[in-house]
């Protein structure tokens, strides 16, 4: 049973890691309708920035995180205002087709500059403290990334609901005509949603860098958390953040019981089985085409 | 212009004199190929024919009926390991055991293709992505596949015909390639490739006509999967190994990049794509070798990056290419070939 309990919490701890990728993807599919395969990448390149501001230039922790967090909020914004806006006439394999290009271009240029071996990532808490609840070990990493992922989901919560610009978001997102026509600029709210989703990205990638900081680092969050997100249909936040936990639940205790090797595997034979009962995901209503 | 004014001048193979003249000309060049250049340009010209069937096969998936797919590398892994494992494992000759494993592929596709069914977007681009990761990961743990370890092509022989160098190989290659594009440039003009179409452009509407969607889209997976078996199974004897880190996802992607470059619905655009990218690939390999422009890398990374991820810049250029000719020409080389014919019919106007 302790066995089991430990399972659930590191299943916890791993989800926190899928769900903010998960947010991410969600943050930009709802307000454009674009898969973010970039978004790894982009989170990437923001823990990157971070490792070199703290190896080289020697800021503080503190400075460094806040930089961190400006740079990505930049760096979204950027490629959304100088890569997607220029797309003429985009459908969907167009706009996958951009953002792999654009991973692709982010990930040669982070590989490039800082060589493709692995680095040590400094970082206030050591990867191997942990304490022991009721008998199950959680390392303060894990509990550090399952507080922030809540805290994130918190405070995205109460900005989408509470705040002007999250509204305008919504907005945007249900009716783009209509939004322009009541003083909301579009293109505006879709470069800042860009922004937004790359820090929610930046956060994921500050918390996997503490244990393995290389180029290809944020490839297996991002294929779960757009798993995840797929998981939960896509467009809804809570959905997202539901379907990164059960997956990583399922991932767990499919690791721990039944078969350890092909633990990688089970997140996606979950989402066939999942998409071909409802293939909108479990929390999101089907969308039928009118004609 | 020229105008077509009969049924049938739309659907011939040919269009006109002078595409038959170049055909000629493209054949005549590919049976002189071999014994103008050196032993590593016939390697070369291996690689791009199988890089052209792949990206024709991909094509008729996404350029024609409209499907993504993500997960190519999978049908091209079970092409490979399948035809190595029939012809080793079970003693199958070569002739016997390609179109085996390609149909082994093709089942898989239609496999594939009935979740697709119900799905589009995003659900489907996570379904074909998950679909390679697997078929890699689940090979890589099979003992007698070779596991981690990879195998060895057997040696290959037709009825007799022993093929040892790559020469002998290209002889056997390009044959096939130009039947798979024979095939599908005729695929495309009778009712499936039409219905593949209609799918593409307006579902809905097509089901509305008559067009079995079920059987069409299941159809379309698995003819792309037979065309990405039946490379895959000829790759493993190119490269004479094969190992599961081969079919990784970036091999998916740079499928996908070569219709894009090319032109997606379009048979002579996925062999320009193809051929171009599998070039840049294999030369992007040792750019520090160019002249110029590989001294100034080299001191460009020295100053501002890094020596040892200098190879990186393969990426890049990949990336780059792939937004670009998204962003500025949505229809790749073949939109670009398109508009320069029209300039120059119409020209001076």
């Amino acid at each position: 049973m302790l066995e089991f309990f430990q399972m659930i919490v590191s299943a916890l701890a791993v989800g926190s890691s899928y769900a903010l990728m998960a947010l991410a993807m969600v943050i930009i599919y709802k307000t454009s309708e674009v898969v973010n395969f970039a978004q790894g990448e982009m989170a990437l390149a923001s823990a990157y920035f971070t490792f070199m501001l703290l190896e080289i230039y020697g800021f503080s922790f503190i400075s460094a995180f806040i930089l961190a967090f400006v740079f990505s909020l930049i760096l979204g914004a950027v490629l959304e205002f100088a890569v997607l806006r220029r797309a003429k006439e985009p459908n969907l394999l167009g706009l996958i087709i951009i953002t792999i290009g654009m991973e692709f271009i982010i990930l040669g240029l982070v590989s490039w500059k800082f060589g493709a071996d692995q680095q040590v990532f400094p970082f206030p808490i050591g990867p191997y403290d942990s304490i022991e609840i009721a008998g199950t070990f959680i390392s303060n990493l894990e509990l550090l990334s399952f507080a922030i992922a809540i805290l994130v989901m918190g405070v995205l919560f109460v900005f989408y609901r509470f705040s002007k610009m999250g509204m305008a978001m919504k907005a945007t997102q249900q009716n783009p005509i209509a939004a322009r026509i009541m003083g909301i600029r579009t293109k505006r709210i879709m470069m800042l949603t860009w922004g937004i989703s790359a820090m929610v990205g930046c956060v994921a990638a500050l918390l996997t860098a503490p244990i393995l900081l290389e180029p290809f680092m944020m490839w297996g969050p991002m294929l779960k958390g757009f798993s995840a997100a797929v998981l939960g249909g896509m467009t809804s936040l809570p959905g997202a953040v539901a379907g990164a936990y059960i997956l990583a639940i399922v991932e767990n205790l499919f690791g721990g019981y039944i078969s350890i090797e092909f633990k990688a595997v089970v997140a996606f034979a979950m989402i066939v089985l999942v998409l071909w009962f409802k293939p909108s995901g479990l929390f999101a209503r089907h969308y039928v085409k009118k004609v | 212009m020229d105008m077509k004014r009969e049924y049938f001048e739309d659907v011939q193979l040919f269009g006109s004199g002078t595409i038959i003249f170049w055909f000629v000309v493209l054949i005549g060049g590919l049976i002189m190929y071999p014994f103008l250049f050196p032993n590593y340009y016939v390697y070369v010209a291996n690689y791009m024919a199988i890089n052209v069937i792949v990206a024709i096969g991909l094509n008729l998936l996404v350029g024609f009926t409209g499907q993504i797919s993500l997960g190519h590398a999978g049908f091209f892994a079970i092409g490979a390991y399948g035809t190595v494992a029939l012809m080793s494992l079970v003693g199958l000759p070569f002739i016997i055991a390609l179109p085996l494993a390609a149909l082994i592929a093709a089942g898989f596709g239609f496999l594939i293709g009935f979740p697709a069914l119900r799905l589009e977007g995003p659900y489907l681009t996570i379904l074909t992505l998950g679909f390679g990761l697997t078929i890699t990961l689940i090979i890589g743990k099979i003992e007698i596949l070779g596991g981690r370890n990879g195998l060895h092509a057997p040696d290959l022989s037709i009825f007799g015909w022993q093929i040892k160098s790559d020469l002998d190989f290209y002889m056997l290659l390009i044959p096939i390639t130009i039947f798979m594009a024979w095939f599908a440039r005729n695929l495309v003009r009778t009712k499936i490739g039409r219905a593949f179409v209609a799918i593409r452009d307006a579902d809905v509407a097509a089901e509305t006509m008559g067009v079995n969607l079920a059987y069409y889209k299941t159809l379309s997976f698995a003819i792309s999967a037979f065309y990405t078996g039946v490379a895959g199974g000829l790759y493993a004897f190119v490269l004479r190994f094969i190992e599961p880190e081969l079919f990784s996802m970036i091999m998916s992607i740079t499928f996908l990049a070569f219709i894009v470059v090319g032109g997606l619905g379009s048979i002579m655009g996925a062999i320009t794509g193809a051929c171009l990218i599998s070039w840049l690939d294999l030369q992007l390999r040792n750019i520090l070798d160019v002249p110029y422009l590989g001294d100034w890398l080299n001191s460009l990374s020295q100053s501002y990056f890094s020596i040892t991820g200098c190879l990186n810049i393969q990426y890049i250029v990949l990336g780059l290419i792939m937004v670009l000719i998204m962003v500025f020409e949505p229809l790749g080389l073949f939109g670009i070939w398109i508009r320069l014919k029209k300039y120059w019919m119409t020209w001076p106007f």
